[in-house]
Parts: structure tokens; C-alpha cells; sequence
């Protein structure tokens, strides 16, 4: 699989939780901790993120950036 | 792309990220409205076709009264209902921009009905964006001429009755009958697969606007997590069982080879 | 037909309006018919095309002026007309034209009222035009023709003023100077130039985004925003009091009258005149900004004030501020479309003068 990862803006995150039910990997989840307006922001929970970007694309507030492995830099690791 | 945003991490590419041609401003938008989702694939569109500096939005009255805060474009505020007739005194001064409106159920299909039909008969060459999610969601949730029979709000609070209310209004099937109607779709914005639907109709909307040919209208079956008293994740089960059946998605007039 | 130069034409007051529109640089015009105006749609539906400028016959009232909301705040010189009914459903939009400091023409071609009315002239939407008609504290700047030449002159006036001061501008004409034929000279076309202001939303090239709205939640915001436009209001007033006198320097009984009725006092201060009665007359011609200055400076030395209005008194509780108590204010009006005659006005300058002046203003 081609490796990816997201990067999310905590205190922008609402906790809305499109994004996990977004996930074909179930990769992101709801943290224990809340941002400064009291929301559960969301963040990775597990290392098999593909760089889909389902997630960024529901996201209402824009609160996620994804970055994924190029096509060399995988054929290079496999 | 964003300035600040770092564009390689750990040898990956950045393949998403929030378009720059939206605002810095913090969007006052209930968590998993889908408002916030269609401000952000509009801008998305107007970033890649480069049009920034070539658009005029105007914004409604409602939730999404505060839309020229987060679109960096030039924009208007219009009177509830109205937005259509002030995108048309737009268009008419200023023929070679992009103007599109921007509005939800009652702006449109209540208070602005004349001003819809009426911009649409004349082909006004517009783009309308019209955000359905059956309720008056600024104003603290109240029946809209979209709600469904049976929905309770604050001002049907034992459910719609068609006895009493009428029915749910498809102001999209009236409009798409008009001559003037040139492309009128109903998209929805909760799932990745519409998302990138609806980009894709945006893009077309705007194509089409060079060709001076008539009003596109693009209705957005969304959601309220706060009017509909549900999690965000409930209202994509509410869409999917009961809205998309009574307004279903897809193109209800395209554009034919042959059309003059 | 040569428009270019200056011109003499014998025309209807509507048409004159209409163009005077053309040549002083309309850029688009949205309106509704409605009698007693519908030509100045009709004759700039039939014009424009042949020479410039954008017109289009709106659904309604109200989808107009949010048309010119929108073309004003897209930086276009623009310009609406209506008659009373029609006015009041352009109300909201006022006030939010007047909110968002752009400028516009408005024309009211006022028949009688309230409700359908009838389609005969009348002054009855003063308070309307003067005191705000639409919600919140806002002023419009008021121009009152009293003949086809003014309809033609404050056009240009009216442009002038909008833009200068970013706030629309109404003409406050009548069903009569609408419908009348007289002579008018028409200034060059093309002798306003308009340049598209910097702060017009024609796309965001090269500068930061502009916005037009009037929606401000912050109340400090919201009250610096008020206390700006009370500000310009307050600068108009200073800089832009329009009127006129007619045989004042020894009156006793001033008559003021503004419009259609200004004409025919002025016939009934000459009729006075003849019979030895010091009368005289004060033109109003903005109604905003109100000559406040010259009433209350006569109405330190005249008898009274005689307050001719074709409504059931609405500029004489403007000319009462002025004279502040210092002589009695008397009105005469007619409503309902029926107009005095110069004799029946000079009946009542009669009445009045020969009775006692009374030691309390307004005793009579």
C-alpha cells in the first residue's frame, strides 16, 4: 500500500467526526483531549493511512492537509 | 497552494490541503455542516480555474450570511431572498466577470421565489448555488418550504402536515422547466463520492458561464446538525433515508449538443 | 437624433428625467411600471439600446432595487424610479443601499395615498423620503423638482450628490410634473464623467478583496458605523441646503411650499401682493437637508408661516422645528389628488392676517 499521513489542525477541528466515518482505513479517531473551544479534535490513530484524502475532502472546516507517498519513493521502498 | 503549509513531510507529497482562496477567518459553522463543505470545494474550483480575480459572489441571509468572511473573493451581501436580483444587477454592469449567488431554502424558495423564477426565466448568466437542508438553521431551526412531511421543527413542532403547511417545495424541478434554466443539477456534499461530484458540476457551471448560454443552478442537498438535533453523523443516515428519496440527486437538465 | 450638444425640447417630465438619465452617464436602470412613471422605463427601454447604458424591466418593486444594489455596489452609476406604492416595497432595499454607502438614484413620482391610492399627484411621502422610510437611522438626500427643467437638472445634481457623499439620493417629483409638457435644455451628454470607485466589487484584480454588505454584529462596530453616517448627514447639511425666496425681504406672512404647490404660491404671493398683502415665499428645494436656517431666521421677524402642501401635513412639522415658537405655523393642504387653486390659498392668507396674532403659537 502507498503510504500516506494527514496532518490536522487541532484547534480548527470541530470533533465532527466526518472524516473517521470518511476513513476506508478507520486510521483516524476522536482524542481524549479538546482543543481551546472545548472540542474532541480528531487525530491518527493508526499507522495505515493511504493519503486517500477522503477525510480532507469532507471536512467542513479544512482541517486537514495529506501528504502521500510518491509513486517513485514507493517502488522504491517495496 | 498556502504559504506556511509544508509541502513535503517524510518524503510525501501534500496531495490536499485548505484552498487560498479561502480566508484565515475561523468559520462559525456547526461542526459537520455541510455549508462549510460547499465554501470550501467553491473555493477549491475558483483557485484551480484561476478566476479569483474575476468573481462576484452574493451572499444570502441565513447560516451562510457571513460566506464574503470566508471566501476571498469580492463579494456582496444582498437582502434575504434577493440575492439573485442583485447577482443580476451585477451581471448585467460587468458581462465578462463570473457572478454567482450563493443560498439557502428560505432565501430561495420562500422569500426569494419571485426573484428565482423570474432571474431564471430571463437566462440570467448566473450561477446559483443552492444549499437545501430543509430548515432555517440561522434563525434557530424553523420549517422550511424544502422540510419533509412529518419533520418536526421549531414552528412544526408536532411534524408537517401537508394539510396545514403544503408540501415539500421542489423548487428545482419548477426552475429546470424554465427555457432560460440552462444546467440545473442536485448534488449533496456528506460523502467523499458527492464531494467530488459536486466539484465536478461546479466546474461545469462555471465552463458554461463563458458560453453566455443561461442560469446554472446547482441545488446541494445538505445538512443542520443543530436544527435536525443530531450529531453530524446521524445527519448523514437522515440525508441518505429520508432527504435524498424526497430530492433525489442527479442532473435534471444538461446542456445538449444541439441546444442553441 | 443628435444628442450630443445641448438641446431644447418640449417633453413630459417622466421623458425629461428619462433623458437626462441617458446624458448625464446612466449606466443601468432596473424599475417596475407603475402609472404615474411608467415612461421613464418606456422611454429608456426604447433609447438605451440605441445609445448606451444597461435597462431592464424588473419582476417587482423589490427585485429592482436589490438590482441596483447590486450593479451600484459593482461601482455602475445607476438609477430606479417608482411611485408611491412601488416605493414603499423598495424600503428595505433603501436601507440597505443607505447602509452600504453606495450611491443611487432613486425617483418618486408620488401619486396620491395611502395603500393603491390613486394615480393623481400628490406630496404625501415626504415623511417617507425624509425621515428614512425604510429601518434605521439613515438619511436620504432629498431633490424637489418643481418643473420639467428640474426634473432634467437635479438628474445631473442627484448623480453629483450620490457619489459625492456615497448615499443615494431621491428626487421627490409629483404625478403632475411627471405627466406635464414643458420646455426643457438639456446639458451635453457625456458633460458627467463617472469613474468606477475603488471600493466596487468588479473582482479582486490586483488589490485585496472588496465586500459590500451592511450586516455589521459587533455592537461597537455597528455604532461607529452609525455614528459615520450621522456624521456625512451632518456634513450634508452644512454644505448642501438648497432653496429658493420669492419676495421675503418685507413679508409678514411667508408662505413655504415645495413641488407643484411652490408654483402656485408663488401666484398667490403676486395675487397678495395686489391686494397690499406682504406675502412671500420659501422654495425648499431639499427636502434633505432641510433649509432650517432661513425659516428660522424669518421666523423671527415675519407674522406667519403658511405651510401649502398637497397632503395632510407633513413639511410643516419641519418648518414648526424651525420656527421654534418664535411666529405661528399655519397649514393648508388637499389630498386625495385635488389640487388649490392660487385663490384658494389667498383666501386663506386672508383669513389668517386678518386675525389677532395670537400671544401662544398655534392658538387660533
Amino acid at each position: 500500500m502507498i503510504k500516506g499521513t494527514v496532518l490536522i489542525n487541532t484547534e480548527t477541528c470541530k470533533g465532527c467526526e466526518l472524516c473517521i466515518v470518511a476513513c476506508p482505513q478507520e486510521s483516524l479517531s476522536l482524542s481524549q483531549k479538546i482543543n481551546l473551544r472545548g472540542y474532541r479534535y480528531v487525530e491518527l490513530s493508526q499507522d495505515n493511512c493511504t493519503g486517500c484524502t477522503n477525510c480532507a475532502i469532507v471536512c467542513p472546516d479544512a482541517a486537514i492537509t495529506v501528504y502521500r507517498q510518491s509513486k517513485q519513493n514507493y517502488k522504491k521502498a517495496v | 497552494m498556502l504559504e506556511d503549509t509544508v509541502l513535503e513531510l517524510d518524503g510525501m507529497q501534500c496531495v490536499y490541503q485548505k484552498p487560498s482562496t479561502l480566508t484565515d477567518d475561523y468559520m462559525h459553522y456547526c461542526p459537520g455542516c455541510g455549508h462549510a463543505v460547499a465554501h470550501k470545494i467553491l473555493m477549491e474550483v475558483v483557485e484551480e480555474m484561476g478566476i479569483q480575480e474575476d468573481i462576484i459572489g452574493v451572499a444570502p441571509v441565513g447560516c451562510s450570511v457571513f460566506a464574503y468572511n470566508y471566501m476571498n473573493i469580492d463579494m456582496q451581501e444582498a437582502a434575504h431572498g434577493r440575492a439573485s436580483a442583485v447577482a443580476t444587477g451585477i451581471r448585467r454592469v460587468l458581462p465578462e466577470k463570473y457572478v454567482f449567488s450563493y443560498q439557502g431554502d428560505g432565501d430561495l424558495a420562500a422569500i426569494g421565489t419571485a426573484e428565482t423564477i423570474h432571474t431564471i426565466n430571463r437566462g440570467e448568466n448566473i450561477l446559483i448555488v443552492f444549499i437545501n437542508n430543509g430548515i432555517y438553521g440561522m434563525t434557530g431551526g424553523q420549517m422550511a418550504p424544502t422540510s419533509l412531511f412529518g419533520q418536526k421543527t421549531s414552528t412544526s413542532p408536532y411534524g408537517r402536515d401537508i394539510e396545514h403547511n403544503g408540501y415539500p417545495l421542489k423548487i428545482t424541478e419548477l426552475i429546470a422547466h424554465l427555457p432560460g434554466a440552462y444546467y440545473v443539477t442536485r448534488q449533496a456534499v456528506h460523502t467523499p463520492n458527492t464531494v467530488r461530484k459536486f466539484k465536478k458540476s461546479l466546474k461545469n457551471a462555471f465552463e458554461y458561464q463563458k458560453l453566455k448560454k443561461g442560469t446554472c443552478f446547482i441545488e446541494v442537498v445538505s445538512n443542520c446538525p443543530s436544527g435536525w438535533k443530531m450529531t453530524p453523523k446521524e445527519t448523514l443516515t437522515y440525508i441518505e433515508e429520508k432527504m435524498l428519496p424526497e430530492y433525489p440527486l442527479g442532473d435534471l437538465k444538461v446542456p445538449t449538443q444541439n441546444k442553441n | 437624433m443628435e444628442t450630443k450638444n445641448t438641446e431644447i425640447r418640449l417633453m413630459k417630465g417622466n421623458e425629461a428625467l428619462a433623458e437626462a438619465a441617458i446624458r448625464a452617464g446612466l449606466d443601468a436602470y432596473f424599475g417596475y411600471p407603475i402609472t404615474p412613471q411608467s415612461e421613464v422605463l418606456e422611454y429608456l427601454t426604447e433609447q438605451i439600446p440605441k445609445r448606451r447604458g444597461v435597462v431592464l424591466q424588473a419582476e417587482s418593486e423589490v427585485a429592482s432595487i436589490n438590482m441596483i444594489y447590486g450593479a451600484a455596489g459593482a461601482g455602475a452609476r445607476v438609477m430606479t424610479s417608482s411611485s408611491s406604492p412601488g416605493m414603499s416595497l423598495m424600503q428595505e432595499g433603501i436601507s440597505y443601499i443607505a447602509a452600504a454607502e453606495l450611491p443611487c438614484l432613486l425617483v418618486n413620482v408620488v401619486r396620491g395615498g395611502p395603500g393603491l391610492g390613486t394615480i393623481q399627484p400628490s406630496q404625501g411621502d415626504y415623511f417617507q423620503a425624509t425621515k428614512g422610510g425604510g429601518h434605521g437611522d439613515y438619511r436620504l438626500i432629498v431633490l424637489a423638482p418643481s418643473s420639467v427643467q428640474e426634473m432634467c437638472d437635479f438628474v445631473f445634481d442627484g448623480f453629483k450628490l450620490a457619489e459625492k457623499y456615497r448615499n443615494p439620493t431621491m428626487i421627490l417629483s409629483d404625478g403632475a410634473l411627471g405627466q406635464m409638457m414643458e420646455k426643457v435644455e438639456f446639458p451635453e451628454e457625456g458633460s458627467l464623467p463617472h469613474q468606477v470607485p475603488a471600493w466596487a466589487t468588479t473582482g479582486k484584480k490586483g488589490r485585496e478583496r472588496n465586500f459590500i454588505t451592511s450586516l455589521h454584529m459587533e455592537p461597537e462596530q455597528m455604532e461607529e458605523i452609525n455614528l459615520h453616517l450621522q456624521r456625512k448627514y451632518k456634513t450634508i447639511e452644512e454644505n448642501e441646503v438648497r432653496y429658493e425666496t420669492f419676495e421675503v425681504e418685507d413679508a409678514e406672512i411667508v408662505l413655504v411650499a415645495f413641488g407643484l404647490p411652490a408654483r402656485i404660491c408663488q401666484k398667490t404671493v403676486e395675487l397678495a401682493r395686489e391686494k397690499g398683502i406682504k406675502a412671500g415665499l420659501v422654495r425648499p428645494i431639499t427636502l434633505f437637508p432641510f433649509p432650517k436656517k432661513i425659516l428660522s431666521d424669518l421666523s423671527k421677524k415675519i407674522d406667519h408661516f403658511l405651510v401649502v402642501e398637497l397632503n395632510a401635513g407633513q413639511m410643516v412639522e419641519d418648518v414648526m422645528l424651525a420656527a421654534n415658537g418664535n411666529c405661528p405655523v399655519h397649514f393648508k393642504g388637499r389630498m386625495g389628488g385635488m389640487i388649490m387653486q392660487p385663490e384658494d390659498v389667498l383666501e386663506e392668507i386672508e383669513k389668517i392676517v386678518e386675525q389677532p396674532i395670537p400671544l401662544v403659537a398655534g392658538q387660533e
